[in-house]
């Protein structure tokens, strides 16, 4: 809402040193959003006069047509002056504005006297665009004629008016006139104020010369007032004036017509929306109603619109002419030759307007106002007004006025006279909040501690005792709200999925991991891209409506394609060596089944709770890590290596470790892998994630560095099966006994299913196991390799003898060549 | 070559003479001296205090004195090997020394190489802000609270007294999943956490909800459809705004500094009343650049104030969608932008640094925001 201040100004008595910064804190600080001060034509420096144009000789001789004017602009600016001008839009005798030479316009433009088109130009005839009012104009300014020669233009065209521009909530739909804003301007600085929506203007008794078009309404719920003004031998021709057309320009609107500008004029300045009806385009009485699925109504913005049997609609005998408070029809629109008019000002229900509006995709000014809430009894004023203005300006007759009307049911709701002060958390006196909810325009009876307040009509937005506790606070001003602790409840502090998250993510940092946090958009490319099967769950079923980008309408069920974006992104920009990470949310299912909406006015029911949860797709928690280029670079102390899969096992392995699960890595299989560098993660024989190197075809199809790594892990699945403590360690201060062995072992054998046998195979003497040697080649037969471990021998409470150690050492190459088909080697 | 002294040879025996002893110790030392490096002093040592040196074979003589002469010559003896033996050992730390200065003045290294043999990584400023912030509430006794990205439009917004007609559900700002009649949602805000926790939890409730919302906006400098807030949530006897104030001007204080406060101003959000904006004080230049162009600041244009976030007492009728009595209980709650608080608090200017993953943009803050 962009409220012009001299329009404020003329409802209420702000104090004249008060600008529109003063204003604009005022507002501010009762809660009303002032985005901007704008001051119209801030860039005018010096004088601007009012000038009448004596003589016009038309210079044909340029390539356009120019005109040299001679202008009186007063004797006290020199009398008559020549003026060169382009624009053709004014005649001799007209007032115009003019630029006086010293004069700077905005953008730093200095008028001076100067050579043109073979004349010395005196002076500039200005347009409104050059003194930075408004784009809208064509050609230069032509004043009304009652203005005075010579006097200074910049009030007249408004050079120095300030504008506020206010984002009005939602709940403020009164705040979307001048007049609501004046009523709170008017509380901020404790001055009177006479309401300007409840005069009644004076209007001509009906003339008798014709009957007024005659409505009703069929749906007393959605329309509870419906009034029409009737006005005949309208002149089509008569231009608004220009205070108003002014105005409607520093409002951000387009001077249209008479009719039109009347009605915009009104809604701003009263709030209440208004349609004018050309009469003879009109069949018969008007009606609000309801039309049948798929009634068609061309509407003033030249779209077709489609109807649905719950719009609102305005009909006449024909069929609709019009959508309730939100736009006109173009059959029954007023145009340039329209002499009788029937104005509409109706009270429509705010949820009707906005289920049609968003229906439509359509917001107007009208129904950005009934939607917000429509001051219930304004309608006839609101049309009364702008009657009285069509009839000064156009001329013509009042026919009179017929409307429809249910029973008025105003607002009352019992407020506690304390109950402010206990949420305010201060002491407020009930004469304090009498006085401020009267200020507002609320009635008050304060017979009992609990006052009975009537919601003034224009407030549709007060329905609870909260929303008038939020008035009386707000008028007092939150700063005098004092500042104090709550003691709160004993806490549990971090949950273990969201201290182990935390943990995880130090320890991928720790080593070289940076986080990115990537948008949960895929498409089926990436899904392609990444080899993954038709039915695969990964191939997320769970798509948006209306998505950003018609190429990624899924919510992710895999965080690798978000980490491979990134991966590409960094690459572009040079960051060629990449070990990236991401924990974050994916969906594990489909959509469930819809359900009813619970009521808001009780808790819902655990089944009706249980069945919103069902409704959901299930959402858990997943881990991942990509790994592209180099490990290490070539240096003065490392030698470059490239990373490869064994890396991010062994990123899996360091985040088991660090959440306390038992991972077990084992030959994995998974489309979007190289099948032989796959390992499948499992945490007590359920498979967790897989982790390995990427496939060469995914790899190329995603133009990836070669053999770029990756992982992706359940995060939810590993945690529930962390150990939630981990028992003390014996740890042992005997001496330590030190084997190794070499085993030739089948290819087919895996290194995790020999270490195994050898664990179980040594016994509980064994301390550790490590694998330090693999050999192909000599000695070895083809399709076997040796396999050398150390094992570490140790006993809690003595010194081992050699022969329990050799005795475990043998059972443990036993158990392998046993279960393995391997060979000792040296044997 | 020699043996008991069965036959008694004065000649033989010389050599156990005071005058003998004394030219072997002096000869001695002055080898000990000479000695330039520890290998010499090796040979040395082998030389003067060895089994074969002058005095282990004159030692072996004494047996052959006559017991009147043993005990002094055994004396005599006993002193010199001493007297070369300490000779050595001072020498051979001596030696040590110098060439302990000097190779490891060989091995001097350029200590200021770069060393980035494991480079560490970074987690995301957004992460560890939201982190930081649970942690000034989880002082206070609040727990974290956290919810489904994919909601229930009951729980986005009808719990939260936005009407299913109410402008905010336009489709212009939320995403729909599957159709818009499917009851389903991205969130579009973490207040549905509030739902959540008061239809989980036991009253009072305290709670702090960080997480990630959805909006149908472009990404551009400073918009993202995807983006993360903090909400705090009290439920209990007796809250007032006071309390609400309170809680935010501690943690303005937590978070930008000792002194810092905080400023509300009236506005509106359906799921309290009254609602107020968060201003939080500049906490760089502290209000001083008000109308003081000696003194201009950016981090808040020199407002004095930066918007921060969004605030109010839990409209009863939050309350009662979730079977909170009203007429015993009340509750504040406060949210806002991650993405904005990193901005104006780490001084990043384009919303994009936080959303594409640029390793160098997030490496950079290492551990912590």
């Amino acid at each position: 809402m962009r409220a012009p201040v001299s329009w404020l100004r003329e409802f209420v008595a702000i104090p004249s040193d008060q600008d529109g910064r003063a204003i604009a804190e005022k507002l501010i600080n009762a809660g009303l959003e002032v985005e901007t001060v704008e001051t119209l034509g801030a860039g005018v420096i010096g004088p601007l006069v009012v000038g009448h144009v004596v003589g016009i000789e038309e210079l044909t001789e340029f390539k356009k047509p120019i005109r040299w004017c001679q202008v009186n602009v007063g004797v006290e600016h020199g009398g008559v002056r020549g003026v060169i001008c382009g624009a053709r839009n004014f005649v001799q005798g007209d007032l115009v504005v003019v630029a006086l030479p010293g004069t700077e316009l905005p953008g730093g433009f200095k008028i001076a006297q100067r050579e043109t088109y073979g004349k010395l130009s005196d002076g500039m005839i200005c347009s409104a665009r050059e003194l930075g009012l408004g784009d809208d104009h064509d050609g230069i300014i032509i004043l009304a004629s009652d203005h005075v020669v010579g006097e200074d233009a910049k009030p007249i065209v408004g050079v120095g008016e300030e504008i506020l521009d206010i984002a009005v909530t939602p709940d403020r739909g009164y705040a979307l006139s001048i007049r609501g804003l004046a009523r709170e301007l008017a509380i901020a600085y404790d001055l009177d104020f006479v309401d300007p929506g409840l005069e009644l203007a004076q209007l001509p008794a009906p003339s008798g010369t014709s009957v007024p078009v005659a409505c009703s309404s069929e749906d007393e719920q959605a329309c509870a007032l419906f009034t029409l003004r009737t006005v005949t031998g309208f002149n089509p021709g008569a231009p608004s004036p220009a205070w108003m057309q002014k105005r409607l320009v520093a409002c951000g609107m387009r001077p249209v017509s008479l009719a039109v500008d009347v009605t915009n004029y009104v809604m701003l300045e009263l709030g209440q929306p208004l349609h004018a009806f050309d009469v003879n385009k009109l069949q018969g009485s008007i009606r609000v109603g309801h039309v049948a699925d798929g009634t068609v109504i061309e509407t003033l913005d030249h779209v077709e619109r489609t109807l649905n049997r719950d719009d609102l609609v305005i009909l006449d005998n024909r069929g609709p002419i019009g959508l309730a408070g939100t736009m006109g029809g173009f059959a029954t629109e007023i145009d340039e030759s329209t002499t009788a008019i029937a104005l509409e000002a109706a009270y429509f229900d705010d949820g009707s307007v906005a289920r049609m509006a968003r229906r439509h995709k359509l917001s107007s000014e009208a129904s950005r106002r009934f939607e917000r809430g429509v001051d219930r009894v304004l309608a006839p004023y609101a049309s009364a007004r702008a009657t009285a203005l069509l009839l000064e300006f156009g001329g013509g007759d009042y026919v009179g006025m017929t409307a429809v009307e249910a029973p008025l049911e105003p607002t009352v709701i019992d407020l506690p006279a304390s109950q402010a002060g206990e949420i305010a958390g201060m002491q407020i006196h009930t004469t304090t909040v009498i006085r401020l909810l009267q200020a507002v325009g609320c009635e008050v009876d304060a017979s009992t501690d609990v006052l009975r307040v009537g919601v003034p009509s224009w407030r549709s937005d007060i329905t609870d005792p909260a929303n008038l506790v939020e008035e009386v606070i707000r008028l007092i001003g939150f700063d005098e709200i004092p500042s104090r602790l709550p003691t709160a409840a004993v806490g549990h502090g971090l949950s273990t999925s969201q201290r182990l998250r935390r943990r995880v993510g130090m320890a991928l940092a720790a080593r070289g991991g940076v986080e990115v946090l990537n948008y949960p958009f895929v498409g089926e490319a990436e899904f392609d891209a990444l080899r993954i099967a038709p039915n695969d769950a990964r191939r997320s079923s769970v798509k948006l409506a209306n998505p950003m980008n018609d190429e990624q309408p899924f919510i992710r069920a895999s965080l690798l394609p978000g980490l491979i974006a990134a991966a590409k992104r960094n690459l572009s920009r040079g960051s060629d060596d990449l070990c990236i990470y991401e924990l974050g949310s994916v969906v594990r299912s489909g959509m469930g089944a819809p359900v009813a909406r619970p009521s808001v006015t009780q808790k819902p029911s655990d089944d009706a709770w249980a069945g919103l949860n069902a409704m959901l797709p299930i959402q858990s928690t997943s881990i991942a890590v990509l790994l592209a280029g180099q490990h290490s670079q070539q240096t003065w102390s490392t030698v470059a290596r490239n990373y490869d899969w064994a890396d991010v096992i062994e990123i899996a392995m360091n985040i088991a470790h660090t959440t306390g699960a038992d991972l077990r890595v084992g030959p994995g299989n998974d489309e979007s892998f190289h099948p032989g560098r796959c390992a499948q993660l499992t945490v007590s024989g359920v498979e967790v994630g897989v982790a390995g190197e990427l496939h060469p075809r995914v790899i190329e199809a995603l133009g990836l560095p070669a053999r770029s790594c990756a992982l992706e892990m359940d995060f939810d699945e590993v945690i529930a099966r962390s150990a939630s403590s981990r028992p003390a360690p014996a740890v042992s201060a005997q001496p330590v006994a030190k084997e190794d062995i070499a085993l030739i072992v089948p290819e087919s054998v895996n290194t995790a299913a020999v270490t195994s046998s050898i664990i179980e195979g040594a016994g509980e003497l064994l301390e550790s196991v490590r694998l330090f040697d693999i050999y192909r080649g000599q000695q070895v037969p083809q399709g076997s390799r040796s396999l050398a471990f150390a094992l570490r021998f140790r006993a809690s409470d003595r010194t081992l003898e050699a022969a329990e150690i050799a005795s475990a050492r043998q059972s443990a190459i036993d158990l392998v060549i046993q279960r393995h088909g391997a060979t000792l080697r040296g044997a | 070559m020699s043996g008991p002294n069965t036959s008694f040879d004065p000649k033989q025996v010389s050599a156990l003479s005071a005058e003998s002893v004394d030219a072997v110790v002096a000869d001695a030392l002055g080898a000990i001296a000479g000695a330039a490096s520890l290998a010499d002093l090796k040979e040395v040592r082998l030389a003067h205090a060895g089994d074969r040196s002058p005095l282990a074979l004159a030692n072996r003589e004494i047996g052959a004195l006559p017991p009147a002469a043993k005990a002094e010559a055994g004396k005599r003896m006993g002193i010199a090997r001493g007297q070369i033996k300490d000779a050595l050992d001072q020498r051979e730390s001596d030696l040590q020394a110098l060439r302990d200065e000097q190779v490891l003045n060989e091995e001097t290294v350029d200590v200021t190489l770069p060393v980035d043999r494991s480079p560490m990584g970074g987690r995301h400023p957004l992460t560890t802000l939201m982190e930081r912030i649970c942690d000034v509430f989880i002082a206070m006794g609040y727990d974290v609270a956290e919810g489904p990205e994919i909601e229930a439009d009951w729980v986005n917004f009808d719990a939260l007294n936005v009407p299913p007609d109410h402008p905010a559900r336009t489709m212009q700002d939320t995403f729909y999943v599957e159709s818009p009649d499917s009851g389903v949602v991205l969130r579009t805000q973490t207040s549905p956490i509030q739902i959540r926790a008061m239809l989980e939890r036991d009253v009072p409730i305290y709670v702090v909800a960080p997480g990630r919302v959805f909006r149908t906006d472009e990404l551009d400098a400073t918009h993202t459809p995807v983006f993360h807030q903090v909400e705090g949530l009290a439920v209990d006897e007796g809250l007032t705004m006071a309390d609400l104030k309170g809680t935010l001007d501690h943690f303005a204080q937590e978070m930008f500094g000792a002194g810092i406060r905080t400023r509300l101003r009236p506005s509106y959000f359906p799921f309290t009343e009254p609602s107020a904006e968060i201003d939080l004080q500049c906490f760089v230049c502290r209000g001083e650049s008000i109308s003081n162009p000696d003194k201009s600041c950016r981090t808040c244009g020199s407002e004095g104030w930066i918007e921060w976030g969004g605030c109010g007492m839990v409209n009863p009728r939050v309350l009662t969608a979730v079977g909170i009595d009203s007429s015993r209980y009340r509750g504040f709650a406060f949210g806002m932008g991650i993405e904005r608080t990193l901005m104006f608090r780490n001084g990043v200017t384009d919303m994009r640094d936080m959303v594409e993953g640029d390793v160098r943009f997030t490496r950079a803050f290492g551990l912590e925001s």
